[in-house]
């Protein structure tokens, strides 16, 4: 494994461009105080809808805003809530599905039973009373889009750390009479940690589209709040004066999640976990 | 054999009823008074106890789990909060309208996403492999909004073929609607087609490298006849549960393109009773929506246990535990 994890420094074309596109962005939203030309919120309504000039570069929106300066800074939103959410989801899936694949037997089903039905809710109803009740702060959304994605990882970790606990040295810490926790921590986690890494990059690429389709739909940032996908919610019916103002956020975002779903295939390649296999959950 | 099927059967009773629980009481243990919280701050206290009476809030929260439970099998959700029309009604317009973009949706989406998949399996390493594994990249990393959106700027807007709204509400009738389903559907063919055009690629490459394939190609069978008489039949069998986990998903949730194109579907009454905090419309929304999920997951199940015989007797107890997981991989590491 910590052999395998050294090796990331032999990686295909396809995941350094990812890792890159990746990178790009997360610089670019840590920089745009810096980079933005304009204030993303500021208004100038005798400039309202204007094309492309030297002045903006990208035009403004309907109420004269800079659009080069939104899409500049309308990643920090999606990209932080992302980063805890992706985080807490990962890390709390794993316990639980580490907890259900070890005591195995009545345990194992119930939680699994659980988590089949919280699967079985689709997400973005979930997601939008819990948001409609709770409010759209950061934290309701990090915890609601966590919960969301707990039952999908804790059922991938689950599978991959059976057959880690059938291996030998887990039967010998037993034997020692090494307590639970201790064994899923020292024995069973490092062993399927390339698991939950690729589970983490593919999680990160759902939870900035879930992120951003939130914001869509109007239940994420709140307006004048630059967001990608609120950019695109706002700008869309203004689509033939000014496309850029939705084209602008849209390659921003395919940018961000084409460069995840590289990065992810890459790593799933690199420690033989076959990504595409597995679909949507 | 029979029992298996049963005790799948069984389980899937026992999530579908563990997903109602949680969903009424995810719903009725919101905090604050739901009465309250519907009438707005300046609600008067009369009008508040006229509602706790209306909806039952006084008795005990398990009764009217259980008086909920017991008419939802019936199918009748009571009535909705804002409107007063009976929920199932409301309910089944919008379903069976969500329909009519998923069902074609998911008959061409299979079909193309398959035979891409093989084509792109069977011909690894070739310019065919990487356009389509490059475009199925591509599909799976733009958010169906911006599919729908992009479009609408060019079917609708620069070549005027398709309407890029449906102007008429829930009371459309099929006839109305049918002029409109066109774009959705394709938003929903790109949005579900990628996942399975990846599981089905990787499924067919596993397939060709077999034993028996190999076989078949060592005797002197054709490479076409190899690939569409031994290969693709097997390799359709993992990507079975990608299949039905994209089906489930189209059908609870097309939130986001039915609310692109105003199409009074499922997910548009999804969004509008979020809005009006209209619980009775949601909490059956997600019952059905479970009950489609459930029911999918175990006909995917179903199908791949009359399919496959190996899995009748081989893998038994692996398979009833992992119940509805597409498969895990943990074997191939």
């Amino acid at each position: 494994m910590i052999t395998r994890l050294r090796g990331l420094g032999q990686l295909t074309p396809g995941t350094r461009i990812g890792l890159a596109f990746v990178g790009f962005t997360v610089l670019v939203a840590l920089l745009a105080p810096w980079l933005a030309p304009y204030d993303p919120v500021a208004t100038d309504a005798e400039n309202a809808l204007a094309g492309a000039s030297w002045s903006h570069w990208l035009g403004t929106d309907q109420y004269g805003r800079d659009i080069l300066s939104r899409t500049i800074e309308g990643g920090r939103f999606a990209l932080l809530v992302s980063l805890l959410a992706t985080t807490t989801a990962v890390v709390v899936g794993t316990l639980i599905g580490s907890v259900a694949a070890y005591y195995g037997r009545w345990v194992d089903g119930a939680i699994t039973r659980v988590l089949d039905a919280v699967l079985a809710v689709p997400s973005v109803l979930a997601l939008l009373l819990i948001v409609s009740v709770f409010g759209n702060s950061v934290p309701v959304l990090v915890i609601a889009i966590a919960v969301v994605y707990v039952p999908a990882v804790a059922r991938v970790v689950r599978g991959a750390a059976r057959p880690v606990l059938a291996s030998g040295y887990v039967t010998a810490a037993k034997a020692r009479g090494e307590r639970s926790l201790p064994i899923i921590g020292r024995e069973v986690l490092p062993n399927i940690l390339d698991t939950v890494l690729v589970e983490f990059a593919m999680r990160a690429s759902w939870v900035v589209l879930l992120v951003s389709t939130l914001s869509f739909l109007g239940f994420g940032v709140n307006p004048p709040t630059p967001d990608w996908g609120l950019m695109i919610q706002e700008n869309r019916t203004a689509l033939t004066v000014a496309p850029a103002g939705t084209i602008a956020p849209i390659v921003a975002l395919s940018l961000l999640v084409v460069g995840l779903n590289l990065a992810a295939d890459g790593l799933g390649k690199h420690f033989g976990v076959d990504r595409a296999r597995r679909g949507v959950l | 054999m029979l029992r298996m099927i049963s005790t799948r059967v069984a389980t899937s009773v026992v999530t579908l009823f563990l997903a109602a629980f949680f969903v009424f009481f995810a719903v009725q243990a919101l905090p604050g008074d739901v009465a309250e919280q519907l009438l707005g701050q300046n609600a008067t206290d009369e009008a508040v106890a006229t509602l706790r009476e209306q909806l039952g809030l006084d008795t005990n929260v398990w009764v009217r789990f259980v008086e909920w439970l017991g008419n939802a099998v019936t199918g009748d959700f009571g009535t909705s909060l804002v409107s007063g029309a009976s929920v199932s009604s409301t309910l089944w317009t919008a379903f069976s309208h969500s329909l009519l973009i998923a069902v074609p949706a998911i008959v061409v989406g299979i079909t193309v996403s398959l035979l891409l998949g093989i084509l792109a399996g069977a011909r690894r390493g070739t310019t065919t492999d990487s356009s389509v594994s490059v475009l199925s990249l591509i599909a799976m990393s733009i958010p169906e909004f911006v599919v729908a959106t992009l479009l609408v700027l060019v079917l609708a807007i620069a070549i005027p073929v398709f309407p890029s709204v449906v102007l008429e509400g829930p009371d459309a009738t099929f006839g109305d609607l049918l002029p409109a389903i066109v774009l959705p559907c394709i938003t929903l063919v790109v949005a579900m087609g990628a996942y399975i055009i990846r599981a089905m690629r990787s499924s067919t490459i596993d397939g060709l490298a077999t034993e028996y394939a190999t076989t078949a190609t060592l005797k002197g069978v054709p490479r076409r006849r190899v690939l569409w008489r031994h290969v693709a039949p097997t390799a359709v069998l993992p990507v079975l549960p990608v299949v039905s986990i994209n089906v489930a998903w189209l059908l609870g949730g097309v939130v986001v393109v039915e609310s692109v194109f105003n199409y009074p579907g499922l997910g548009k009454l999804m969004i509008d009773s979020v809005s009006t905090r209209d619980l009775p419309v949601l909490q059956a929304i997600a019952v059905l929506s479970a009950v489609v999920y459930v029911t999918v997951n175990l006909l995917a199940d179903l199908l791949a246990l009359a399919a496959d015989p190996r899995q009748r007797t081989l893998h038994q107890p692996r398979r009833r535990r992992s119940s509805a997981t597409p498969v895990p991989q943990e074997d191939i590491r």
